[in-house]
């Protein structure tokens, strides 16, 4: 069985394309959760693609990025040699796709494991698969599990919505996955009123509650925290609360040492444990 | 690990503060990062309030100082809260600073005549690549615009950095009156130019890029796009380019640029 990732995880979206943390954080044994891949190439949103909001920042990139040859050619290859444990966040517009991209990358050489998006701010919008019913999402799961090496995880990252996240944890545990990640950026608009994600520090609490009920809710499931963590204390924090690991995201935007730091006290803790 | 070219994350200090213009320029200890600075380079800063986007700030000059060793100075256009927290900074504060950031000028191998175009305080990246352009033996023309004199960076300056210099308002409160697009064609051909570079909002670059391209000169535009991150890790700031096969593609204005060939930036798309 490979490693489980943590204590701390570079997020999906906020590490480029893992180039340009390099210059501020090592990558060698680092959880490096790529942004989102799509089996086709997507051009993304227009601009502009961000807005700050007090404490925050809403976000309607719109899951740019090169598709899975070319990520598989270039971006993988380079990961794997820095020495990151690449962890591929997948999204798909189909089950069918979910399933392809699957079985690509249980064949691409120095993958860690996948990270399911379920939990896109805008997903039907983007012209992803409808998975903001558990039932569809646990199925997503399932049709990617199948698919990829049984020794490998697959996490499976949730929309932060208090009232479904649980059944949603549940039924992608039950669907086979070796860990959820509770929070996400959350729906919100742009100043123009075009549809994004709001994530960073405005969101900590929130995504803090979901953990909670998740973690009180199932038993023996590894659950990864995320959405607002930007300092050793808010990691701590979820991971007393009983989060096995702890992605950090935004924070990287506004302090690209801010995993570096983390990871260093975190892991110093470990050893005088 | 962070190699010796590479940007750094450090805490900075205002070591001075000054008016210029309608801007305000800042001398900033940064450790590391002026010796790593080439022209076109840009610093990001922290700004308060639970801002969380980085201020992306142009490196106009880095100094061999005494005490406080080497330092930069960035220029800070007052244009929202952030900004305008950053041009009230006093001497003694500290600020999060991470750079040098971007893709910086390209020089010509060989002495060429080049023109220099700048806007505004985007003009600061400017009198830098001037200088390393002046120690190749490149016979160099500034262009310094503004809407008026006060928004004009450093038109003094600029004559002890240029062969010629030429000086452009708006309101035609100093040299020409005008704006770049209506004066550039002269410029270009007075200069028999080679090599253009500029600086500036996106119509003064496009017409810069323009007038380049029907003379056949090369073109560099250093572009200013909203950069949320400004370290290549949030594809928060898409600039579209054309590429040498033909095809378009979106390219990051942080890390890509923000100095990108005038003649492969996708105007028409480019907003």
């Amino acid at each position: 069985m490979s490693r489980q990732p943590g204590p701390v995880m570079v997020a999906s979206g906020c590490g480029g394309t893992g180039r340009e943390l390099a210059a501020y954080a090592d990558l060698v044994g680092l959880d490096f959760v790529t942004r989102s891949i799509t089996l086709d190439p997507r051009a993304g949103g227009p601009a502009p693609r961000i807005a700050e909001s007090p404490s925050g920042l809403v976000n309607a990139i719109g899951l740019q990025n090169p598709g899975l040859e070319h990520f598989l050619a270039t971006e993988l290859p380079w990961l794997v040699r820095a020495g990151a444990h690449v962890f591929v966040s997948i999204a798909g517009g189909s089950m069918g796709e979910y399933a392809d991209l699957a079985r690509r990358l249980s064949r691409a050489p120095g993958v860690a494991g996948i990270e399911i998006n379920l939990g896109a701010p805008n997903q039907v919008g983007e012209g992803l698969f409808d998975v903001r019913e558990p039932y569809h999402a646990a199925s997503v799961v399932a049709a990617v599990r199948r698919e990829f090496p049984a020794d490998l995880p697959v996490l499976a990252k949730l929309r932060p919505d208090l009232t479904r996240v649980v059944e949603g944890a549940r039924g992608a545990v039950d669907a086979g996955a070796s860990a959820v990640v509770v929070g996400n950026s959350i729906p919100a608009a742009m100043p123009d009123g075009r549809p994004g994600g709001l994530s960073g520090p405005a969101i900590g609490p929130v995504s803090m509650r979901c953990l909670v009920e998740v973690v009180s809710a199932l038993d023996n499931v590894d659950v990864i925290g995320a959405g607002g963590v930007s300092s050793v204390e808010d990691a701590r924090r979820l991971l007393d609360l009983g989060a096995s690991a702890v992605q950090i995201g935004t924070a990287l935007l506004h302090d690209p040492t801010t995993v570096a730091r983390v990871r260093a006290a975190l892991t110093r803790e470990e050893d005088t444990r | 690990m962070a190699d010796e070219h590479g940007p750094l994350h450090v805490t900075g200090e205002v070591l001075a503060t000054k008016k210029v213009g309608a801007y305000r320029l800042l001398t900033i200890a940064a450790p590391g990062i002026p010796q790593r600075f080439r022209a076109g380079n840009f610093v990001a800063v922290s700004v308060d309030g639970g801002r969380l986007a980085r201020r992306p700030l142009w490196i106009h000059r880095v100094k061999e100082a005494g005490a406080f060793g080497a330092t930069l100075d960035v220029v800070v256009k007052a244009v929202g809260p952030g900004t305008t927290w950053l041009a009230q900074r006093p001497v003694g504060a500290r600020l999060e600073v991470t750079g040098p950031l971007g893709r910086p000028f390209a020089l010509p191998r060989e002495p060429v005549a080049c023109v220099l175009v700048g806007d505004g305080h985007s003009a600061a990246p400017l009198f830098p690549l001037a200088e390393r352009l002046r120690q190749r033996g490149c016979a160099v023309t500034l262009v310094v615009a503004g809407p008026d004199e006060a928004g004009l960076l450093s038109a003094l300056e600029a004559r002890r950095s240029a062969r010629a210099v030429t000086v452009i308002t708006g309101d035609g409160s100093v040299g020409v009156r005008g704006d770049v697009g209506t004066h550039i064609e002269g410029v270009l051909e007075r200069a028999d130019t080679d090599v253009v570079y500029a600086a500036g909002p996106l119509p003064m670059l496009r017409a810069v890029a323009a007038a380049a391209e029907r003379r056949g000169s090369w073109s560099q535009v250093a572009l200013e796009t909203p950069m949320p991150c400004a370290t290549g890790l949030c594809q928060g700031c898409p600039v579209p380019v054309v590429s040498q096969d033909g095809v378009s593609r979106l390219v990051r204005g942080c890390v890509d640029g923000p100095v990108i060939r005038g003649d492969r930036v996708d105007w028409e798309a480019i907003r």
